[in-house]
């Protein structure tokens, strides 16, 4: 009798996650499962609960009830565990400004565990994919909007994480940049990596293989971007997002 | 399992490379964790180094004798007083000194000259205004080194077993006179206690301020790794400073290494690493940059104050001595001051020695308690 070959675990898999800051409620009750290889979205309004959703996730908070795998490994048990398997990018980059563009990708590729030659060929493949070579030697605090983005991913991947947050990539980055960032996240999620990302821009989350409406810490849809404005009867994303703006916070376009 | 437990080690050391980089590259900071002590050591030192000299001061001689007469000229040849006058009694005396027209006197029995005849030690009494502990220190050198020379004359014409000169100094208005020496050394621990607690809290803040702290928490590193990868280069820094200090004291102000370097060097480790580790602790209460400054602070005026760096402790009230016996620094004066001046070593300074290295272990426990790697 040979066990039964299971699937790999979901990348993410929650139930009734919640996290209540004082009195008032960030995530009220999430369930979501996320595939692995997917580009998933998670879309809302601020204060909806994405930012608080993707640190719960990562350990980064504790959730205040419910459950939360993250690549078949129990976060709230286990938060360290999933760190090994995870890259995290937030709204802020997290890079040195004071090391050069190569540095800060050495620097993280050690913090997780990388070192000797496989560290210095893991630095050559970052810069070249992230289109970083021909500033390898200038310091972050130098770059532009663009790449210092394209670092940071780059910074995050290192260790050919399983899966990836992305909380707010691109924002106040310019146009051409945010293209060649989705680009580059289309081709992680090819070679297999999971993506999360957060967003408030509506191209970008057409390009997401599913998306997770937040409303008020509530997941209010859930589905691929056409499934969800068939739902909603709108022609766009970008409307039913406003919509949900509107129902959230009164505001009137 | 090798394999594994060897690749957790290398967030550790890819944590120190960082800093070692950061530290390279920041020049103000570098600038001032090796400018503050060099002009520290010169501002002290020098205000130290005013050497008291030509005292005024007033005569009390009820023995009116000539061997009276010839320590008060022995007195002033040493430079450092002079006789402004004569008083007839206690009284005057007091009226001088209060009034600041005299800042010392000399006093002599009047069986000084009596006890001198008899073979006994006479003794001459010089009392000093020491509410300023510098003129006192000048008015003790002066008073030993002239009773020493009247004595060694008196040896001279007398011969073996002859009367001796006993000048005895009675500080006035700060009976726990404080030698200047003890200041040099002491200010070693005070800058390693002022720019080790303020640059590394800062360190860390840094790190939260700029949302660096953020990315490094969701990676495998260890909490203990990430302490120690932030203590160990500026480890480094309070061994240079030590040496600056000690360097410049040596070349500028002599002052004296009578103990052993290795000792001190040796016993600075838990001192550093206790100052660091509360660096560490404020940067987990502390916000921002600022804060950890302030707080900085505030763990500075203790260090100075009731540490016995400025003032005596045994002239404390009981909760300020309390409060200096928590501080790392009042241990870490004993061992500096018994080192240098005294030349004394580890059979003396073990325990406190070992008290330093139960504050360095405590502090660090205590700080990755404290510090999370969560970000509510």
């Amino acid at each position: 009798m040979s066990a039964p070959i299971q699937a790999a675990p979901p990348a993410i898999l929650t139930h009734g996650l919640r996290k209540t800051f004082g009195a008032s409620v960030a995530v009220e009750g999430l369930d979501l499962e996320v595939g692995r290889g997917e580009v998933f979205g998670l879309l809302g309004p601020n204060g909806s609960g994405k930012t608080t959703t993707i640190r719960m996730l990562c350990g980064l908070i504790e959730p205040s009830a419910g459950q939360a795998t993250v690549v078949g490994i129990d976060v709230i048990r286990e938060p360290e565990a999933v760190r090994w398997r995870i890259g995290y990018m937030s709204q802020r980059f997290g890079l040195y400004d004071d090391l050069t563009v190569a540095e800060n990708i050495r620097f993280y590729a050690g913090v997780y565990g990388l070192a000797g030659a496989e560290r210095t060929e893991r630095i050559a493949r970052q810069l070249e994919w992230f289109s970083l070579a021909g500033r390898a030697n200038q310091r972050a605090g130098e770059l532009s909007g663009g790449w210092k983005q394209r670092l940071a991913l780059a910074c995050a991947t290192s260790h050919d994480p399983a899966l990836v947050f992305l909380d707010e990539p691109t924002a106040g980055v310019d146009p051409a940049s945010r293209r060649l960032f989705w680009s580059l996240i289309r081709r992680q999620a090819e070679a297999g990596m999971t993506v999360l990302v957060t967003t408030h821009y509506m191209d970008e989350a057409a390009r997401c293989d599913r998306l997770a409406l937040l409303s008020r810490g509530h997941l209010f849809a859930i589905g691929t971007p056409e499934s969800i404005t068939q739902q909603f009867g709108l022609p766009t994303i970008e409307d039913v997002f406003i919509e949900l703006q509107r129902r959230d916070e009164g505001v009137v376009v | 399992m090798t394999r594994r437990q060897r690749v957790t080690q290398w967030p550790f050391w890819s944590m120190l490379w960082k800093e070692f980089v950061q530290m390279r590259r920041d020049r103000p900071t570098l600038a001032m964790m090796i400018g503050v002590p060099a002009i520290q050591l010169v501002l002290f030192g020098y205000a130290i180094q005013t050497e008291v000299r030509h005292l005024p001061t007033v005569v009390l001689d009820e023995s009116h004798s000539s061997e009276s007469r010839a320590l008060v000229s022995s007195l002033e040849n040493t430079g450092n007083f002079t006789i402004v006058g004569e008083v007839r009694d206690r009284v005057e005396l007091q009226e001088r000194l209060e009034s600041g027209a005299a800042e010392a006197a000399v006093v002599f029995d009047p069986q000084f000259e009596h006890d001198l005849k008899r073979g006994r030690a006479a003794h001459a009494q010089v009392i000093v205004d020491a509410a300023d502990p510098l003129a006192s220190n000048g008015a003790i050198a002066g008073a030993s080194q002239a009773g020493a020379a009247r004595s060694l004359d008196l040896l001279r014409t007398v011969g073996r077993g002859g009367p001796s000169i006993d000048v005895r100094v009675r500080p006035w208005y700060n009976p726990g006179l404080k030698s200047s020496v003890y200041i040099v050394p002491g200010i070693i621990g005070v800058l390693l206690s002022m720019t080790l607690v303020v640059i590394n809290s800062m360190a860390i803040v840094r790190e939260r301020e700029r949302g660096t702290l953020e990315q490094l928490v969701v990676t495998p590193i260890g909490k203990t790794s990430l302490m120690l990868g932030k203590i160990v280069p500026f480890l480094l820094v309070g061994y240079v400073q030590i040496t600056i200090i000690l360097v410049l004291g040596r070349l500028l102000f002599n002052v004296p290494i009578l103990g052993s370097l290795t000792t001190l060097y040796l016993m600075a480790f838990p001192f550093i690493v206790a100052n660091l580790a509360l660096g560490l602790l404020v940067s987990t209460i502390a916000e921002t940059q600022a804060q950890a400054m302030q707080m900085g602070l505030l763990v500075l005026m203790p260090n100075i104050l009731l540490s016995g760096f400025m003032f005596p402790r045994q002239a404390m009230p009981v909760l300020a001595q309390w409060i200096g016996a928590m501080l790392p620094l009042t241990y870490f004066l004993k061992i500096l001051r018994g080192i240098l001046l005294k030349g004394i070593g580890m059979e003396v300074l073990w325990r406190e020695a070992l008290i330093l290295c139960g504050f360095a272990v405590g502090l660090i426990a205590l700080s990755v308690r404290r510090f999370r790697k969560t970000i509510e």
